[in-house]
């Protein structure tokens, strides 16, 4: 076996109250991608910290190529050939893609940027990535997924001996990840050392040669992925049987209540479409990104304003011009994207929890101090929100925790409609199982659900009925019977629904 | 209440600064009625500004800012001081009443322009507010048609130079203020609005806030603020000027609100801090006469002192000039007892 480019040995790290890291070993061999596992609150993000110096450690040391390392900050890091990119995209979305790739080491002749030179560089280094696109065109003119890419071809082009990436897939489709995974292919044979976080097991499965383990601040292992089967790293992960995960894999009986939303050739920034959803029914949608689920999730709930068609809902005919107007119909939405359209970050646990029903009370009616506590109380322990302290800040809990923050808000709505955009995306395990588990239950108590997701097992799962979309259009709308699969699935999105 | 820590040991510290050149400062006595004392002329001649800052800490929280405040002042006191000087009598009770309503009324409506133009329109803050700050100095110069208008009213004087109950006027008015928006925003739900419309708007829109109409209340209530401000400014002086009125209060405002602990990047804010905030501003000003810093460099002393103010604010600076000379602190000093830092 070939000498690690990297090898930190018994590693600790304490914050105020938590021991992140305790005695952790891990190597990096070059050539390889390494997939760093574990739930949220393992150690996963103050492992990668420590290594690109944005921490400092308590214990242990750190070797790169041989030499032992302490990096004062992330610029020594990357210096020393270690290059990151993290799971929330880190560039400035009003520079252009050119600008971005090469920020603060930007080409220069007679000591003034030589912008031709910047954007020819780029356009060669992300045709590298089959990406060809206008480098001169600000970052935010292009979607999640491109960004992501940039952010990418930046580190790659840093001459790292070392690249980290954080969650890099989490926001990309299918194509998308095959092209990521086509360069990291190609980086690996140029003897880079790939860290790979990941969320998506199948993803780890295709693509990682080894990983570590980490589970509590705590070293599980290191394996060949080759040799450890799914069910065994998913066990080692949490530590106690996925029961649960399994009950929920029997199909759910079609529903054959009320209707409670009947669009009929609603449209806007989607093409028109018809779909009903029945009380205590969960519609999944299904669709590549970008393919126009979050549109039709918006017109839903007011949040964007329908160009054509009607919307009924409980019977009565609506136009929905503000999320205030649906919410007065018993509708509520949890938007993919928390960080810009659901946390406020400085707000605590509680205020955050409470944000929805206090809007809809308005100001003069403040909910009674008590039944706060109650109902903060109450929510925190069913959906088992960690750290339990309500007061907290909602910023410093962990992404999974505060998708439960958010779900919560909108449960204590109590609403008729429940709309959930990639609920789990980016969540660990465990806090994926409870989320279906709830999903099930509320459509079991009579609440109707519109499921969106990436992940088309979990759509399969949940829904009794499946909307397929492709292109901002409709395509297709399938009953979940036995005949109906992640293949039927598929297709049905690659063909667009014509057979 | 530690985040207030730093604010108040600043004022205590300015304070402490006045008795050394001042023996009686903290003296306070009853005359004729009347309370008097260096303490009380800090609150009576601050008034004014704590109620602007007051308002403009509500706007700061929705991450906007009022820069129109200073011609809101002088607009409202000249409204009110044209509307008297027209009177039959301008010692008429009701006569004084109406002109007020009227010079609060336009205050408010200015507000409402302010918040139209920011939250429907979709101006940036500074920009929409930098409108009504230029062009409100020439509304007051219209209205008082250029010239000082000066009255002689006695129940108009009383507004920023009278005694109710021992105490000035304009700290009585100031109390009932803050009283109020400590209620509406701390007992009722307003301030978690507010707060939340300032910490993420787009986050609270999809929550159900009514976030313009919230807005275009806040910026109201600014320039409400600002109006009331104007009477006591104009009333104090029994004139009307439109072009120096109110100037530049709208700077001491936003940093008495910052100093205060408020962020300029909006979400938490706190009215005691601001409370505290313009007390130091005032009472720096008050210092600057007792210690007899010459007229020409009042401006340049005060900007050292406010520098150095924020400076001590900020916990990034505290960390890196503190951190190397001081010894790590026990975890907990008793209340009261003296704490000595070694060097």
């Amino acid at each position: 076996m070939a000498e690690a480019i990297l090898r930190m040995t018994g590693i600790g790290k304490e914050f105020p109250g938590v021991r992140a890291l305790d005695g952790v070993d891990f190597r990096l061999l070059p050539g390889e991608v390494h997939a760093l596992m574990g739930e949220n609150g393992a150690g996963k993000s103050t492992l990668i910290k420590v290594l690109t110096g944005v921490y400092s450690i308590d214990s242990g040391e750190i070797e790169l190529a041989g030499n032992r390392v302490a990096f004062a900050g992330p610029l020594e890091a990357q210096k020393a050939g270690i290059s990151t990119v993290y799971q929330e995209v880190n560039l400035c979305r009003n520079l252009s893609v050119a600008e971005n790739v090469f920020i603060g080491r930007e080409p220069r002749k007679f000591g003034r940027i030589d912008w031709r030179e910047m954007r020819r560089r780029t356009s060669d280094l992300l045709r590298q990535l089959d990406l060809p696109i206008d480098v001169a065109k600000p970052l935010s003119h292009y979607s999640l997924a491109i960004q992501q890419m940039v952010a990418i071809a930046r580190a790659i082009d840093i001459d790292a001996r070392v690249l980290i990436l954080d969650e890099p897939t989490s926001s990309l489709d299918a194509g998308e990840v095959a092209q990521l995974f086509r360069v990291m292919r190609r980086l690996k044979e140029q003897g880079i050392a790939i860290l790979f976080v990941s969320h998506f097991l199948d993803q780890i499965y295709e693509i990682a040669d080894r990983m570590t383990i980490l589970r509590n601040g705590r070293l599980v292992g290191e394996y060949v992925t080759a040799e450890l089967p799914q069910v065994e790293l998913v066990g080692k992960m949490i530590g106690r049987e996925l029961a649960e995960l399994e009950r929920l894999d029997e199909r759910p009986p079609a529903r054959t209540s009320d209707t409670l939303v009947e669009a009929s050739e609603l449209g806007g920034r989607v093409a028109p479409f018809s779909l009903t959803i029945r009380e205590g029914e969960v519609v999944g949608l299904a669709g590549l990104l970008g393919s126009g689920r979050t549109e039709i999730a918006r017109l839903l709930f007011g949040a964007d304003h329908a160009a054509t068609g009607t919307l009924r809902i409980g019977g009565d005919q609506v136009t929905l011009r503000t999320p205030r107007a649906a919410m007065a119909r018993g509708v509520a939405f949890c938007s993919e994207n928390r960080r810009e359209e659901g946390l406020v970050p400085e707000l605590t646990v509680r205020e955050n929890l409470i944000l929805a029903l206090q809007a809809r009370r308005g100001w003069s009616r403040p909910v009674p101090r008590k039944k706060q506590d109650e109902l903060v109380a109450k929510y925190i322990k069913a959906l088992n929100i960690r750290p339990d302290n309500p007061e907290m800040l909602i910023r410093n809990l962990s992404g999974g925790n505060q998708q439960k923050v958010l779900l919560a808000r909108w449960l204590i709505l109590e609403p008729r409609l429940l709309i959930l955009d990639e609920p789990t995306r980016g969540i660990d395990v465990g806090a994926k199982a409870e989320i279906q588990k709830l999903v099930v239950e509320l459509s079991d108590g009579g609440m109707a659900v519109l499921f969106i997701s990436a992940e088309l097992d979990e759509v399969l799962r949940l829904s009794h009925k499946v909307a397929v979309l492709r292109d901002r259009r409709l395509v297709a709308e399938l009953p979940n019977d036995d005949t109906l699969t992640t293949d039927v699935l598929m297709e049905t999105i690659a063909s667009g629904g014509a057979k | 209440m530690k985040r207030l820590a730093w604010p108040a040991g600043i004022l205590a510290a300015l304070l402490l600064v006045n008795l050394i050149f001042t023996d009686h400062f903290f003296q306070i006595e009853i005359k004729e009625g009347h309370l008097y004392g260096s303490l009380i002329d800090i609150f009576r001649f601050g008034a004014p500004l704590i109620l602007v800052a007051l308002g403009m800490t509500l706007v700061i929280a929705t991450k906007g800012i009022d820069l129109s405040v200073g011609s809101v002042v002088a607009i409202s006191g000249a409204m009110a001081c044209l509307q008297i000087s027209t009177l039959p009598s301008q010692d008429s009770i009701g006569g004084v009443l109406g002109a007020i309503g009227v010079a609060l009324a336009l205050a408010v409506a200015l507000g409402v322009g302010n918040g139209f133009l920011v939250a429907i329109v979709g101006i940036q803050p500074i920009i929409a507010t930098l409108i009504l700050m230029v062009a409100g100095r020439g509304l007051a110069q219209l209205i008082t048609d250029g010239q000082i208008i000066t009255i002689n009213s006695d129940p108009y004087k009383l507004i920023g130079g009278g005694y109710w109950l021992t105490l000035p006027f304009g700290i009585i008015i100031v109390a009932v203020v803050l009283a109020l928006i400590a209620f509406v925003t701390r007992r009722l739900a307003l301030g978690l609005l507010i707060e939340s419309v300032g910490g993420n708007a787009e986050a609270s829109r999809l929550s159900g806030i009514r976030s313009h109409g919230l807005l275009i209340v806040v910026y109201a209530f600014c320039a409400l603020c600002a109006g009331i401000a104007g009477l006591m400014i104009s009333s104090n002086v029994s004139s009307a000027d439109g072009n120096n009125a109110g100037l530049w209060i709208e700077l001491d405002a936003i940093l008495a609100v910052v100093i205060g602990g408020t962020s300029l990047a909006g979400g938490r804010f706190s009215l005691g801090g601001t409370v505290l905030g313009a007390l130091i501003i005032q009472t720096l000003t008050t210092t600057i006469y007792s210690i007899g810093v010459p007229p020409e460099t009042t401006l340049l002393f005060k900007a050292l002192v406010v520098t150095i103010v924020c400076l001590l604010q900020s916990p990034a600076f505290r960390a890196k000039v503190f951190r190397s000379r001081r010894k790590p602190a026990p975890p907990t000093v008793p209340a009261g007892e003296k704490v000595t830092v070694r060097t």
